[in-house]
């Protein structure tokens, strides 16, 4: 397994696959927190390092836990909880150990739990790095990378849209488009040019 | 609340606080599933089954369930629903568990499932869970039925795969992701029109 695959599945998940502009996980905060950049940044950041270690922590429970005991019926189950606990976790000791850190993320923490990118992206590792029940080769860092790219595009997408949403309030939109549908417009557009990616074959 | 009818518990879903049109929740399936309008009635089904099993038990142990612990409570119990819709679809309609890949595990982060067990089912009796729960999963059901088949026959030139006009040349742009965000804004923008003008 060489560096390439690794390079690729970055750049697939960031521009070819993003998670919010071409697979739809993740969208309700996307609309909800992206009127500002500062939050939307806070949230982006938040969302990749949950989405990181989530990637570990199920890859973990599946490989040790779900799959020799014959138990993958219980994988939604066991994953949702599993991310909710570890949501929980993440945010007293960030509460504990820096207060000020705790201060920009933690609203943003507690609303990540029921992200659907979060449970979205283990839930494709597992479809993706394990083939018949089999974790195929470097599928541990393969699941690490695509959790972090996953939160890497969301972090891109949620960054560009909030600055198009801060320029758009001097703007005159009709009063029945306000808010969601114009967001909604303006993600197919960005969504229609992120397009422009998936010609690439790496 | 408790002065709405029974019949009014379960209309409310249907238009006035419908999930996706009024409320804006529970997007991500929405969008994605939309690309036919089998998947759209397969995805619509297995939320309001989910949606309604989920409810029911949620409102019978509503007064057992501890405050504190009361999310991961509804949790487990949503997601122990969408395991059963899962594993039944996958046995009982393979093609349209493959169609829809991901996103039939991914019910258990919609939030309009959670979101009626907390705002509704955790405070209300059963008859009205069950009521407002159905209303609430059909009325998921008919947006993503409107919405997928906007994007199916413009899109595929097809409804439920049948072909409305040879001639007619689709656009390829409907079934990808930028033409669903393109409908459910403009019928987003649309019904807010109507709604205004009503008033």
């Amino acid at each position: 397994m060489d560096l390439s695959v690794y390079i690729a599945i970055i750049i697939s998940t960031v521009f070819i696959n993003n998670f919010i502009l071409s697979r739809f996980l993740g969208l309700c905060p996307f609309i909800g927190v992206s009127k500002h950049t500062g939050p939307a940044i806070s949230m982006g950041i938040a969302v990749t390092f949950v989405t990181t270690m989530a990637s570990i922590i199920t890859w973990l429970l599946y490989k040790f836990v779900l799959l020799p005991y014959n138990l993958q019926y219980l994988r939604t189950l066991s994953f949702i909880l599993v991310i909710a606990a570890f949501v929980q976790f993440a945010e007293i000791i960030i509460q504990k150990k820096s207060p000020a850190l705790y201060r920009t993320l933690g609203i943003y923490l507690a609303l990540i739990t029921t992200n659907c990118a979060v449970f979205g992206v283990a839930i494709l590792n597992t479809d993706m790095f394990f083939i018949n029940n089999k974790a195929v080769a470097g599928s541990f860092f393969m699941s690490v990378l695509q959790g972090f790219g996953a939160g890497a595009g969301f972090t891109l997408a949620m960054f560009l849209m909030s600055g198009i949403r801060e320029r758009l309030e001097f703007s005159d939109v009709p009063k029945c488009f306000k808010d969601a549908p114009v967001t909604f417009i303006i993600a197919s557009l960005m969504s229609l040019a992120f397009l422009g990616f998936s010609g690439f074959k790496i | 609340m408790e002065k709405t009818g029974l019949f009014g518990e379960f209309v409310k879903g249907l238009w006035k606080e419908n999930p996706t049109f009024r409320i804006v929740l529970g997007l991500c399936p929405t969008l994605a599933v939309s690309t036919s309008v089998n998947n759209g009635i397969g995805m619509g089904v297995a939320a309001t089954f989910v949606l309604v099993g989920a409810n029911i038990f949620i409102s019978l142990v509503r007064n057992v369930i501890p405050e504190k612990v009361r999310i991961p409570c509804f949790v487990v119990v949503i997601a122990t629903f969408v395991t059963i819709v899962e594993l039944a679809m996958k046995a009982y309609a393979p093609l349209l568990s493959r169609s829809l890949g991901i996103y039939v595990p991914l019910i258990v982060v919609n939030c309009i499932v959670l979101g009626r067990a907390e705002a509704f089912s955790s405070k209300h009796p059963p008859i009205r869970s069950i009521l407002d729960s159905l209303g609430m999963g059909l009325g998921f059901t008919w947006a993503l039925v409107v919405i997928s088949f906007i994007r199916e026959s413009l899109g595929n030139g097809t409804v439920l795969g049948f072909y409305i006009n040879r001639s007619f040349e689709p656009a390829l742009f409907m079934i990808l992701a930028p033409g669903a965000l393109l409908t459910i804004g403009i019928l987003i923008g649309a019904i807010n029109y109507f709604m205004s003008k009503r008033r």
